[in-house]
C-alpha cells in the first residue's frame, strides 16, 4: 500500500472536502471490514508497521475506542497521547506537538481538538495523514460516515432519505459533518429544535429548517437526535433540560403520530429524558448501538484508504492476502 | 541649519488648496516654504526631480497599533514609525492597549519621545479613555493631553459603560480632542471569531453579527448628540453603520468615522480554510457590507482611511482560528490596496484618496499636515502611481508580516516620504524592480 496514491488524499478532515464517490467508496470498504470484528481472533495484518498515534486534547470515549479497535484490529501500533499529562499542559503548542510527533517517524494522527479548523491546520503542517475525530464545532467526519452506513444498512439506500438532525445543531461537529455527508449522497436534509441552537444561514446549504419536533417526526425517515449539554443551559440557550424535553424530546408517543416507521440515530453520549426518552432509545427503531459497532468498520475503512488501500482490495486485504 | 529640498516638477495634489497641476515645491526650516510653477531655487537646495510622480500633503494614519511598550516582539516604535514611512505615511496615531496601557502622562510621554527618537513618521500618542483600560473610571485626560495625546480611546475594547462614554465625550470637548471608539457590543458574541453567516456556519466558527457593532454605533452616536463631544468611530465596517453615520451627520452631530482598506476589499469569504491572516475585529463582513463602506468612502460619510495597522508575531498567528488573535499590519500595504483597489475601480478619485488620507485625518484629529500650503508643516509623500509592485513580506520594515495581501499584485507604491523637510524614507529603486 502507498500512501500517495490513496484515493481520499492525504487527510480525512471533513466530508465537505470529499466527493459523494469518495464517501460512497468508504462505506463500501467498510462493509468487508465489518466481519473482522465478528471473529474469535480479531486480527488482520493490513496496517502492520504503521504508527498511529491518536492525539486527543478533549475527553472522549466511544471515539477513541472505537479509533484504537480499529487499528489493533488492523494490526497497526498504536499510541494514545491525551492533553492531560501532556506537554500540551505545559504550554507546547499544537504545532510543535506535532512537529515532534512527526520526528518520531509516524504514518498517521488521529485528532480530536477543541478549536474549529485545528484538524486542517495540522494536516496542511505535517507529512502524516490526518483524520479528524472532531474539530470544535466544525466535523467529525467518521461519525457522519458510521451514521450513513447504519442508514444504509437499515434503509437500503441514502439518496432520496428525508433525514432530520435534531437539537444542538449550533454547537455540533456530528450535524455538520452529517449535512455535507447526506446532501453529497442526494438525501433531503432537516434540522429542528429551538432557534437558539440553529446556527445561521443553514437554509443557504439546501437544508430545511423546523421549529417544532412533530413537523420534523411527521417529515422525516431518519432522525439524528444530537445530544444537548448541560452547558446550554448555563449559556441560556435553553431555559432547562426539563422544558428542552417537553418542547422538543423525542417520545415514543411523538413518534407514534409519524405517517412511517422513523428510524432513530443518536451519535452518543445519550440523555435520556433529555433529548430523548429511553422508550425509544431501547424501542424498536432505534439503530444506535449499531452506529456503535459500524464504527469500527467505518475507521477500519478510513484507516485502510488513507494508508493507500484500494476498495476494490478490501475484501482481500482482510482476508491476510494484501499488504 | 536643516537642509532646503526642492520638489521639481511632480503633479501636486492637494485638495486643501483645490491644486492639482505640475507644481515645484520647496521645503524649507521644516515648512513649505513655496510652491509654484516657477519658484526662485536657493542656491543651497537639493533639488529631487518629482516628474511623473504625485506629490501630496504627507499621508495620515489615525489608527496604528506599535505594541511598544509590551510587545516589542511584534513591533517597536521605531520599526513602526519606519514601516510607516515606506508606507508613504508621515504620521501615525499610536493607539494605547499597549502594556501597561497608556493611561497617563508618563507613559504617553515615552510614545511621544521614542516616536521623536525613531526620525521616521511622526507618532502622535493616543491616550486611553479609561484607567487601565478597565472601561471604569475616567483615565487623567487633561495630564495625558499636556503630555502629547492627540485623542483618547479604549481601543481593542469598546467602551461597554454607556456613562463612561458620555463622561468621555463631555469632558474631552475641553481639550478638543476626539473620544474614539472601537464599536462593538460584547455581550452580543463575547468569543465570536468572524462575521455571522454561511461561511461562519459552515466553517463552524463563532459568528459576531452586524448588530453587534451597529447597535455600539448608535449608542455612541446618541451620546455624541446628547454632548456636543466628538464621537470618532473606528474601523467602521457594516452597511447600517454606515446608514447610521450618514444620518447623524445629516442632523449635525459631531462625528467623524474611519474605513480600514481591508473592509474596503475583501470579504468573510477570505476566511475560507481558517485563513488566520484574514481574522481581525470587526471581521471581514458580507459584499453588501463592503459596498456600504465604499460607498459610504465615496459620499464622505466615512472621513478617513485608516489601517488599524496590527502586527503580531507568527507565532500567534500560525494557530487554529480561535487561538488566533485578532488584526492585520496595513502600512506598507494601504497606498498600493486604496490606488489598486479603490481607486482604480472608481469608487474614489485620487483627490478624494488625499483627503481620506491626509487632509480628513489632520483635520479631524487637529494635527499639523494635511496641506501644503506655504507655511504649513514640511510633511509630503511622494508616490509613483505607475510602479508595478508585489506583496512581498519579507520585505516588510514592519517586525511582523501578518496580512491577506500577501503576493497581491498592485499598482502604484510610495517613493519618497518626506517629514518636516527630511527624507525618512525613499524607494531604493523603481519600487518592486
Amino acid at each position: 500500500m502507498n500512501p500517495s496514491v490513496s484515493s481520499l488524499g492525504k487527510d480525512l478532515v471533513g466530508l465537505e472536502d470529499l466527493s459523494g464517490e469518495q464517501i460512497l467508496s468508504i462505506l463500501d470498504t467498510a462493509e468487508p471490514f465489518k466481519e473482522i470484528s465478528e471473529r474469535r481472533i480479531k486480527k488482520v495484518p493490513v496496517l502492520r508497521g504503521k504508527t498511529i498515534v491518536n492525539l486527543f486534547f478533549e475527553a472522549s470515549t466511544r471515539t477513541r475506542v472505537s479509533f484504537e479497535f480499529a487499528e489493533k484490529r488492523l494490526s497497526a501500533d498504536t499510541v494514545n497521547i491525551a492533553a492531560s499529562g501532556s506537554s500540551v499542559v505545559k504550554g507546547e503548542t499544537l504545532v510543535d506537538t506535532a512537529r515532534n510527533l512527526e520526528a518520531m517517524r509516524i504514518d498517521m494522527v488521529v485528532m480530536r481538538h477543541g478549536s474549529s479548523g485545528a484538524a486542517r491546520f495540522l494536516a496542511e503542517r505535517i507529512p502524516s495523514s490526518v483524520i479528524n475525530a472532531g474539530d470544535g464545532q466544525h466535523e467529525h467526519p467518521t461519525q457522519a460516515l458510521l451514521d450513513l452506513l447504519t442508514i444504509r444498512d437499515h434503509r437500503g439506500r441514502i439518496a432520496g432519505l428525508k433525514v432530520c438532525i435534531v437539537g444542538d445543531v449550533l454547537h455540533s461537529r456530528v450535524a455538520r459533518s452529517n449535512i455535507f455527508g447526506l446532501l453529497k449522497l442526494g438525501a433531503e436534509v432537516a434540522v429542528c429544535g429551538p432557534a437558539t441552537l440553529i446556527p445561521p444561514a443553514i437554509e443557504e446549504l439546501g437544508v430545511t429548517s423546523f421549529t417544532h419536533i412533530e413537523e420534523a417526526i411527521e417529515w422525516a425517515d431518519v432522525l439524528n437526535v444530537l445530544r444537548l449539554q448541560l452547558e446550554r443551559m448555563h449559556g441560556g440557550f435553553v431555559p432547562s433540560l426539563r422544558e428542552y424535553n417537553r418542547i422538543w424530546g423525542v417520545s415514543s408517543q411523538r413518534l407514534a403520530a409519524a405517517p412511517r416507521d422513523v428510524l432513530i440515530l443518536h451519535p452518543g453520549p445519550m440523555n435520556r429524558g433529555v433529548e430523548i426518552d429511553s422508550d425509544v432509545a431501547d424501542g424498536p427503531n432505534s439503530v444506535i448501538l449499531d452506529q456503535v459497532t459500524n464504527g469500527v468498520a467505518i475507521r477500519m475503512a478510513v484507516l485502510y484508504l488513507l494508508a493507500g488501500g484500494r476498495q476494490e482490495s478490501a475484501e482481500a486485504a482482510k482476508q491476510g492476502g494484501e499488504e | 541649519m536643516s537642509e532646503k529640498l526642492l520638489l521639481k516638477g511632480g503633479r501636486v495634489l492637494d485638495p486643501s488648496q483645490d491644486l492639482d497641476g505640475v507644481r515645484d515645491i520647496l521645503l524649507a526650516d521644516g515648512v513649505v516654504a513655496a510652491l509654484g510653477e516657477q519658484i526662485d531655487v536657493p542656491e543651497d537646495a537639493r533639488i529631487i526631480d518629482c516628474a511623473g510622480l504625485l506629490v501630496t500633503p504627507g499621508l495620515i494614519d489615525v489608527h496604528v497599533h506599535l505594541r511598544e511598550p509590551g510587545g516589542e516582539h511584534k513591533e517597536t516604535i521605531a520599526s513602526g514609525a519606519r514601516a510607516a514611512a515606506a508606507g508613504g505615511f508621515t504620521a501615525v496615531c499610536a493607539m494605547p492597549n499597549t502594556d501597561p496601557a497608556m493611561d497617563d502622562p508618563a507613559s504617553v510621554g515615552f510614545v511621544a519621545a521614542e516616536g521623536r527618537r525613531a526620525g521616521a513618521a511622526r507618532v502622535f500618542p493616543v491616550g486611553c479613555i479609561s484607567v487601565g483600560r478597565n472601561g471604569e473610571r475616567l483615565a487623567p485626560v487633561g495630564e495625558m493631553v499636556d503630555a502629547g495625546a492627540v485623542a483618547i480611546t479604549d481601543d481593542g475594547s469598546p467602551v461597554m459603560n454607556s456613562l463612561l462614554m458620555r463622561l468621555a465625550l463631555e469632558y474631552a470637548r475641553a481639550f478638543a480632542i476626539p473620544v474614539a471608539d472601537h464599536p462593538e457590543d460584547l455581550a452580543l458574541s463575547p468569543s465570536g471569531q468572524m462575521n455571522e453567516g454561511l461561511v461562519a456556519t459552515r466553517l463552524g466558527l463563532t459568528g459576531k453579527p452586524n448588530a453587534m457593532e451597529d447597535i455600539h454605533i448608535v449608542r455612541d452616536i446618541m451620546l455624541a448628540e446628547l454632548t456636543g463631544g466628538h464621537l470618532h468611530l473606528q474601523h467602521v465596517s457594516t452597511r447600517f453603520g454606515v446608514e447610521s453615520i450618514r444620518q447623524a451627520k445629516g442632523r449635525g452631530v459631531h462625528v467623524t468615522a474611519e474605513a480600514s482598506p481591508h473592509h474596503l476589499v475583501l470579504t468573510e469569504d477570505a476566511v475560507e480554510g481558517y485563513r488566520t491572516e484574514a481574522k481581525m475585529n470587526p471581521p471581514l463582513r458580507a459584499q453588501a457590507d463592503v459596498d456600504a463602506v465604499r460607498a459610504g468612502l465615496a459620499d464622505g460619510t466615512l472621513d478617513i482611511i485608516a489601517t488599524d495597522h496590527a502586527p503580531h508575531h507568527y507565532d500567534e498567528k500560525e494557530a487554529p482560528f480561535d487561538d488566533a488573535p485578532n488584526g492585520i499590519v496595513g502600512l506598507e500595504t494601504a497606498v498600493g490596496i486604496v490606488l489598486t483597489r479603490v481607486v482604480n475601480e472608481g469608487v474614489i478619485d485620487l483627490s478624494t484618496m488625499v483627503e481620506r488620507m491626509s487632509c480628513q485625518p489632520a483635520r479631524a484629529f487637529r494635527l499639523p499636515g494635511g496641506t501644503l500650503a506655504v507655511g504649513s508643516v514640511a510633511d509630503v509623500s511622494v508616490i509613483d502611481l505607475d510602479a508595478q509592485w508585489t506583496v512581498d513580506t519579507a520585505a516588510f520594515l514592519s517586525k511582523s508580516r501578518n496580512t491577506p495581501f500577501a503576493g497581491w499584485a498592485l499598482r502604484g507604491a510610495p517613493a519618497r516620504t518626506i517629514v518636516g523637510g527630511k527624507t525618512v524614507w525613499e524607494a531604493v529603486s523603481e519600487p518592486g524592480g
